[in-house]
């Protein structure tokens, strides 16, 4: 056991629990959120687990580096489409039709 | 043994930050989180020595997501009260 | 009892999740890698033309990923702005009128560039390049928008057009002739290539911020009284 073994259990613990936001969050902000904790926990895995016990290693490094640029352009994209389908059809939710009922649990 | 604990400190803040972030009410208050969320990670990055993912992360995680959530975030509750007003049936509390 | 399952199915999706991925975290941990990377890396050093290993990586042993990567940034950028209305760069509502702001803007902008200038810089033996100093500039665009400083170079027409492309081309282009020039697909030429890294991360670094700030302006306003944006 080595520090970046442990943050690679974090980062799949970060996983887990985008993983659990995004299926159960209905606002589509609040799932983009999960996404992003989905693709930090991703990260996290791959350098953590590429250095364990082996010191820096800058292949990861580099893939992730690439990994969260296009990450931030997926996530700036994700927000001009959700602020578009606001702007069309006024829900913030996919599920237009129960959004009522389903507020008080999920936000 | 102080590296430890401080790692351990770390990875709580990372997962205490991620779970704060989705189980928030206000819309507001869970971006905020994320950002600190985002410059925990930098932390962490630097403890994996990667300095080129910790610049990258700052840069991009505490500046450009943060604006680019927040201005979403008040896009909606400008956009909620005006939906408000023109249509009644599917705007009650959804900005929050 | 319907709402209960839909809480706990999930919960426990996620919790085999992160066992099945600590279980394999902890087997992969616990056998040897068949290939030493960083003493790969290290012995190939100084064919890369840079002193920095993570921009040695990222611009010669492996640019097809960042060739790709600036390709999709491309895409997104061209996405995000298909989705705007050009009228709303004008549009003065989005101006913050603070204080605060334009004192920050005043000290803050000449210092990001400088620092967006040093990174750049840095890339080739610190750590630094490309990524970074196109986040750092992309930020100092978002800083000059909030404060209502006209941006002209972001509207529709061939600056934009020649912004958003230009690091996908020269990329593009270094590796296209330097496979008619007999070498391989994206290796460049002998004794050229600390002058070629830095050429493409220039223009990357210029893309980059392009394609962050395009996003960044092109999200849609809620105009409701908008010609042709109303949903009715």
């Amino acid at each position: 056991m080595t520090p970046s073994l442990l943050y690679a259990f974090a980062g799949a613990g970060l996983c887990g629990i985008g993983m659990f936001g995004f299926i159960q969050l209905r606002h589509l902000l609040r799932k983009l959120l999960a996404f992003n904790l989905i693709g930090s926990g991703t990260f996290l895995v791959l350098v953590g687990l590429a250095q364990h016990g082996q010191g820096p290693d800058a292949v990861p490094q580099a893939l992730v580096l690439t990994g969260i640029v296009v990450s931030i352009a997926a996530t700036a994209l994700a927000i001009v489409l959700i602020r578009r389908y606001f702007h069309l059809s006024g829900h913030t939710s996919l599920e237009a039709d129960d959004s009522d009922s389903g507020q008080g649990g999920a936000e | 043994m102080l590296e430890w604990f401080l790692d351990l400190l770390l990875v709580t803040a990372l997962l205490t930050t991620a779970i704060a972030t989705l189980s928030s009410r206000d819309l507001f208050r869970a971006v905020v989180v994320f950002i600190a969320f985002g410059l925990l990670m930098a932390v962490a990055w630097v403890r994996l020595q990667a300095p080129d993912i910790a610049l990258a992360e700052t840069a991009i995680g505490a500046g450009l997501t943060g604006v680019l959530l927040l201005d979403a975030v008040s896009h909606f509750r400008r956009g909620g009260t005006v939906a408000a007003s023109g249509r009644s049936d599917a705007a009650g509390g959804r900005e929050q | 009892m319907k709402r209960i399952l839909a809480v706990t199915l999930p919960l426990l999706a996620s919790m085999a999740l992160v066992l099945l991925l600590g279980a394999s975290l902890w087997s992969i941990a616990g056998s040897q890698t068949p290939v030493n990377l960083p003493e790969l890396l290290a012995g190939k050093m100084n064919e890369s033309g840079v002193n920095h290993p993570v921009t040695a990586v990222l611009l010669n042993f492996r640019s097809y990923d960042t060739l790709l990567e600036i390709a999709v940034l491309v895409i997104a950028g061209i996405t995000g702005i298909s989705m705007a209305r050009t009228a709303s760069l004008e549009d003065p509502e989005l101006r913050t009128s603070d204080s605060l702001l334009y004192a920050l803007q005043r000290w803050f902008i000449p210092l990001m560039l400088l620092l967006a200038g040093y990174l750049l810089w840095a890339g080739a033996d610190r750590p630094g390049g490309a990524f970074q100093a196109g986040a750092v500039l992309a930020g100092c665009g978002v800083l000059m928008r909030l404060g209502g400083i006209p941006l002209g170079f972001l509207r529709p027409g061939l600056l934009l057009r020649v912004g958003l492309g230009l690091g996908f081309a020269v990329f593009l282009l270094v590796a296209v002739l330097s496979a008619m020039a007999g070498e391989a697909f994206l290796a460049y030429p002998p004794g050229m290539t600390k002058p070629l890294i830095i050429t493409i991360e220039t223009v990357l670094t210029f893309s980059i911020a392009m394609v962050l700030l395009a996003l960044f302006v092109s999200a849609p306003v809620n105009d409701a009284g908008a010609p042709g944006e109303d949903d009715s």
